[in-house]
């Protein structure tokens, strides 16, 4: 290693930290503490998350029947334990936004965005410091806000996590009045805390980068973060905009979203979807750039098509802002805009498909070791694979008249969100978290979490494709009310049984992560010998990062070259005097 | 259990089955092909001691081949899909003849008007069923939905038929039934607390058996009216 | 973060209550608990002088009959009616009497302040039919929700000046919610059998009944004086009548409805009531104004 370089232009000094307590780990503004707050805050509402969809998977297996443990809970949610339906609405809606807007957003942009931009690029900080503690700190009250409205009268929002109007406008209807407002003021405020996220990892990334480092040397994280910041400037509006007119809609009478008072329901889907299926690609981008720097260094072998890689992520982009409509099939929309949609929807995968060929040409020839996070990124291809797939029978229009609104859109968007992104997020944090704490994670510990949830993990989501194909509803909560529904009562057992045991497996990752963090192995600068420029700092790095401003020579991927006696080239090690051969671009045959 | 999708009776839903069969083989081969070659890769390519990864960046021919055949695959799917897609949805293309009915859906009932011997919609001698979609077989049914609070989804399993009902809209939908029997009326979009158990029950008839039950009911209607 | 609505609905309930003066004083949204235990300190009502209203409530032409009520889709409910189930809006004995009938005093309480509420009177959902069909409340009293089917019912009370809420019993459960304010009437559906009706009403006394089968209904232990008595009837509208309550004595009322009043019937629904017009009439016309 020998990142001492020569003294350069920009050299400031580690300045020895006198901050106090609370300035460096409360109100911090340094990227690293900013990231770590998201982290823990994130891995909180996960585990809140998870624990209401078990609520949920428990009603669903049997019916009626106690929970156990159910009995502190108050009867206006579950009487005796017995989970009442306008709960159930109540666990329906918040687990998808907990997931969505509190776990697997702030975990992907939060933590990542704030944690990898800077160091990847090699700059000291933030470009707006201050800007970005203000965003962590107004997601707190966000996240009380909707924890909160599980305790004031009526329930929390019960009107699902796409919150169709007039059901989330017109307390009558859904039998919420205070949840369904919170709600949307939580998400309001949330959004501000976006924006500011977003304002400043675009800035820091086009103006902070290290002298050498040009858009094409950029790691895949801070790509796919930079494009997701984009996205997340321009879709946050939109939904803070159509939340705004919905908090009218059930506060000052307005009806924008009612038709008796001149209003239209649809405007709220389109408005939502506008926004959310940005959001759909907000969640999944970040996690196919980490997988990809995580699988690029567990096979030792530089990323397949860099350049498509790169190109796939901005179509991704650009196509994710006029497909919208796929979620409104079956909603009374004209039927010949249905026709254009599946057409757009249909086209954006193949910028999928490349990235998912890419990844697996990376491992073509490659010198594969399974560490956890490798495992993890390897995962998240598999899985991928599967929920890219199967959003192609939900894309093409006839066969989603069938499958729309049932199961089949659970499986898909779990295959997305938790075989995608979460295990793109587990591998990240494992890959990241000596950089992070110092230390290394425990590694069996975190083979065994990592196997047991995969398993789990397919067993679970997995049956739920038959369910949606056998006619299962979403958001039902007593199945065996439909005859036809009654077959599939075991397989929903078996759907629960797996969830449950998922779910305490969970419990082995919170285990790893809080003994690793006091107890774990110490963690050397670089750990996992990689190429881009965090590893060339001590872990944790010092506050402002870098000792000497990194001057970068080459792309990130530079593993197994031929200019280096080891199998992988740091980005800022000068190159050798002795002169080198060109790379060869093209395979040997 | 039953592992495929559950018995179709209407007239498009074998077209609709087809398009899904068909995705389900191309996925399916994609999958296999995909996931199996990942599984190949991961023992083939493991660490060993000593041996070092091929140095490659890329290669632009199979870059190309595999952005253009997912490409032209899935375009054959949009196709396909678009004209069973139009057949099911596009209001001009619905088949004239129909038996017109009405359903209004509302927190938690479907309410299904007939009309009269007369046919029509609209005169004195309709009549209203709560859940209960009685039809006659082989014989177009055209529905006009409605919603009076919160979306609704109007879910037939058997007949492939989903379609949203929203209040301010009148949507039309059709099927027609291919055999007799007693299938599920569902709500598929989440209305409220008692969203699971809006439900109802479709009645496939007899033409000769539905006409009696029409002019039954009419003349109690009319007759309760006076 | 409270609605402005509701703001608006608590702070006029103080106002109302702090108004009357009232010892019985409900506070805020249902504290029924906290009602029942401050409650006055002791009766003002003198219970040697009391007396009693008592009357019947008849129907005069030919009562349209209840519409059946198809109950096909639920089994359970429909096993429970063998002849068939017909819906409860205009039910007349075999003499006449009108049923379902709230009777109440309007005007001419002194304010109170009253004995406390006792015990819970109980809705119960049996066989897809609310029993009973009209029911009388106190202010913060506990009115117990029982399903006896065993099926899916929510509960939605669409009141205006006391909170709505709108809760489900999935399964044979009980529930209890209670009224902050007066309000005549409070009508209750279930929107998974939507034939399924039910008419609440809420005074601050507890001077009032409902009419039974035969029509006859009694009002016990009235303090003496003379009172405004208004009868609610879901179809035919309210009347007033005016009694004078002799202490240990039992006044007789006999109100009438008829067939035709169902055309021009005025029948209140969610209205709040003033309930405590003074004695005599001394301060009628304030209260009047006041409206």
């Amino acid at each position: 290693m020998s990142t001492i370089a020569i003294p350069q232009a920009g050299v400031h000094a580690v300045h020895r930290d006198e901050r106090s307590f609370i300035r460096k780990y409360i109100f911090s503004t340094d990227h690293k503490i900013i990231g770590i707050q998201f982290l823990l805050m994130s891995l909180l509402f996960l585990l809140v998350g998870g624990l209401l969809a078990l609520t949920m998977r428990w009603q669903l297996a049997w019916p009626g029947r106690p929970i156990p443990g159910g009995g502190i809970l108050p009867d206006t949610m579950a009487p005796d334990g017995i989970i009442l339906p306008e709960f159930y609405n109540s666990l329906v809606t918040m687990h998808g936004t907990f997931m969505i807007f509190f776990a697997i957003m702030p975990l992907l942009v939060g933590v990542f965005a704030n944690y990898l931009i800077p160091l990847q690029i090699g700059a000291p900080d933030m470009a707006f410091p201050r800007l970005n503690m203000m965003s962590f700190w107004t997601s707190v009250p966000a996240g009380i806000l909707m924890l909160a409205s599980f305790f004031v009268e009526g329930g929390a929002a019960a009107a699902g996590w796409t919150s169709y109007a007039p059901l989330s406008a017109v307390p009558e209807y859904s039998g919420v009045s205070t949840g369904q407002q919170l709600w949307c003021l939580s998400l309001i405020i949330l959004g501000f805390s976006s924006l500011m996220g977003a304002v400043n990892y675009i800035t820091t990334v086009i103006n902070m980068r290290a002298p050498g480092m040009t858009w094409f040397r950029l790691p895949l994280p801070v790509w796919a973060l930079f494009i997701t910041a984009i996205l997340v400037l321009l879709a946050i509006p939109i939904l803070t905009g159509a939340l705004i007119l919905l908090y009218f809609d059930q506060v000052l009478g307005t009806g924008f979203y009612l038709p008796e008072r001149g209003g239209q329901p649809l405007l709220w889907q389109h408005l939502f979807w506008f926004f959310g299926h940005p959001e759909v690609y907000i969640l999944i981008l970040p996690a196919m750039g980490m997988a990809s720097e995580i699988i690029a260094n567990g096979a030792r072998k530089p990323i397949f098509g860099y350049h498509a890689m790169v190109i796939a992520i901005c179509a991704i982009a650009f196509l994710g802002w006029i497909v919208w409509g796929h979620h409104m099939f079956q909603s009374g929309m004209n039927p010949m805009l249905g026709s254009t949609f599946m057409f757009t929807t249909m086209i954006i995968a193949v910028p999928s498909a490349i990235k998912t060929f890419n990844w697996l040409a990376t491992l073509w020839k490659g010198d594969i070791h399974f560490t956890v996070p490798m495992l993890h990124a390897l995962a998240f291809v598999a899985m991928f694979v599967i929920g890219g797939l199967s959003g192609v029978f939900m894309a093409s229009t006839a066969v989603d008249i069938y499958i729309h609104d049932t199961y089949f859109i659970v499986a898909h968007i779990h295959y997305v969100l938790f075989g995608g992104s979460l295990f793109a997020i587990f591998g990240a944090i494992t890959y990241w978290f000596p950089k992070m704490f110092g230390r290394m994670m425990h590694v069996g510990l975190g083979k065994v979490h990592f196997f047991l949830t995969f398993i789990f993990y397919n067993l679970t989501f997995f049956p739920m494709h038959q369910l949606g194909l056998g006619g299962m509803m979403r958001r039902l909560y007593d199945p065996t009310q439909y005859a036809h529904l009654q077959p599939l009562q075991e397989l929903n057992q078996f759907v629960t049984i797996n969830a449950l045991l998922l779910g305490a497996v969970q419990l082995l990752f919170v285990a790893n992560f809080i003994w690793s963090m006091f107890r774990g192995k110490r963690a050397e600068m670089n750990p996992w010998r990689a190429n881009s420029l965090e590893w060339s700092v001590p872990s944790p790095p010092p506050h402002g990062n870098f000792a000497v401003t990194p001057i970068v020579y080459r792309g990130p991927y530079e593993y197994s070259s031929p200019e280096s006696d080891e199998d992988y080239l740091p980005q800022d090690r000068p190159p050798a005097a002795r002169p080198v051969p060109a790379p060869d671009l093209v395979p040997a045959h | 259990m039953n592992w495929s999708l559950p018995e179709n009776v209407s007239t498009f839903g074998a077209q609709v089955d087809s398009i899904y069969y068909l995705i389900l083989g191309i996925t399916a081969v994609i999958f296999f092909a995909v996931e199996a070659l990942l599984v190949y890769f991961l023992v083939r390519y493991r660490h060993r001691e000593g041996r070092k990864a091929a140095y490659i960046h890329g290669n632009t021919r199979a870059e190309v081949i595999w952005t253009l055949v997912p490409f032209l695959i899935i375009l054959f799917i949009a196709f396909r899909s678009r004209t069973v897609w139009l057949e099911v949805k596009d209001p001009e293309r619905m088949p004239p003849g129909a038996l017109e009915l009405r359903v209004a859906a509302k927190q938690f009932e479907w309410n299904v008007t007939y009309p009269g011997p007369d046919e029509r919609l609209g005169t004195a001698d309709d009549f209203v069923r709560r859940g209960q979609l009685r039809i006659p077989v082989n014989r177009p049914v055209r529905v006009t939905l409605a919603s009076e609070d919160v979306i609704h989804s109007f879910f037939l399993p058997e007949f492939r038929v989903k379609q949203d009902a929203v209040p301010g809209m009148e949507i039309p939908v059709w099927f027609q039934a291919t055999r007799t029997g007693e299938f599920t009326l569902g709500c598929a979009e989440l209305c409220g607390l008692g969203h699971y158990r809006m439900r109802g029950t479709v009645t496939v008839q007899t033409a000769e058996e539905f006409a009696a039950w029409q002019r039954e009911q009419s003349r109690a209607g009319l007759a309760a009216a006076n | 973060m409270f609605e402005l609505r509701d703001s608006v609905v608590v702070l006029s309930a103080g106002l109302l209550l702090a108004g009357c003066g009232a010892g019985d004083s409900a506070g805020g949204g249902g504290a029924a608990a906290a009602s029942e235990e401050t409650a006055a300190p002791a009766a003002v009502v003198d219970p040697t002088t009391v007396g009693t209203i008592s009357g019947r409530i008849a129907f005069e032409g030919t009562p349209p009959a209840g519409k059946p009520i198809d109950m096909s889709e639920e089994p359970t409910c429909a096993a429970k009616h063998p002849g068939g189930a017909r819906t409860e809006e205009v039910v007349v004995d075999g003499s006449g009497g009108l049923k379902n009938v709230f009777v109440y005093i309007k005007e001419g309480l002194s304010g109170g302040p009253y004995p406390p509420p006792t015990g819970s009177p109980v809705l119960d959902q049996n066989g897809c039919v609310y029993e009973p069909h009209v029911l009388g409340l106190r202010v913060g009293q506990r009115l117990t929700i029982r399903n006896s089917d065993g099926l899916l019912h929510n509960i939605n009370a669409k009141p205006t000046a006391n909170r709505t809420f709108n809760i489900s019993q999935p399964t044979n459960m009980e529930t209890t919610r209670s009224f902050a304010v007066p309000e005549i009437m409070i009508p209750v559906e279930c929107d998974v059998h939507g034939w399924m009706r039910a008419y609440i009403g809420v005074v601050d006394h507890p001077y009032f009944a409902v009419s039974a089968a035969d029509g006859t209904f009694q009002i016990a232990n009235v303090p003496p004086g003379t009172y405004t008595i208004e009868t609610w009837h879901e179809r035919y509208g309210t009347q007033t009548v005016q009694v004078t309550v002799a202490a240990q004595q039992t006044a007789e009322v006999q109100v009438t409805y008829r067939d035709q009043m169902a055309q021009n019937a005025v029948v209140p629904l969610g209205q709040p009531i003033h309930l405590h017009d003074h004695p005599a009439g001394a301060r009628a016309g304030a209260a009047e104004g006041g409206r």
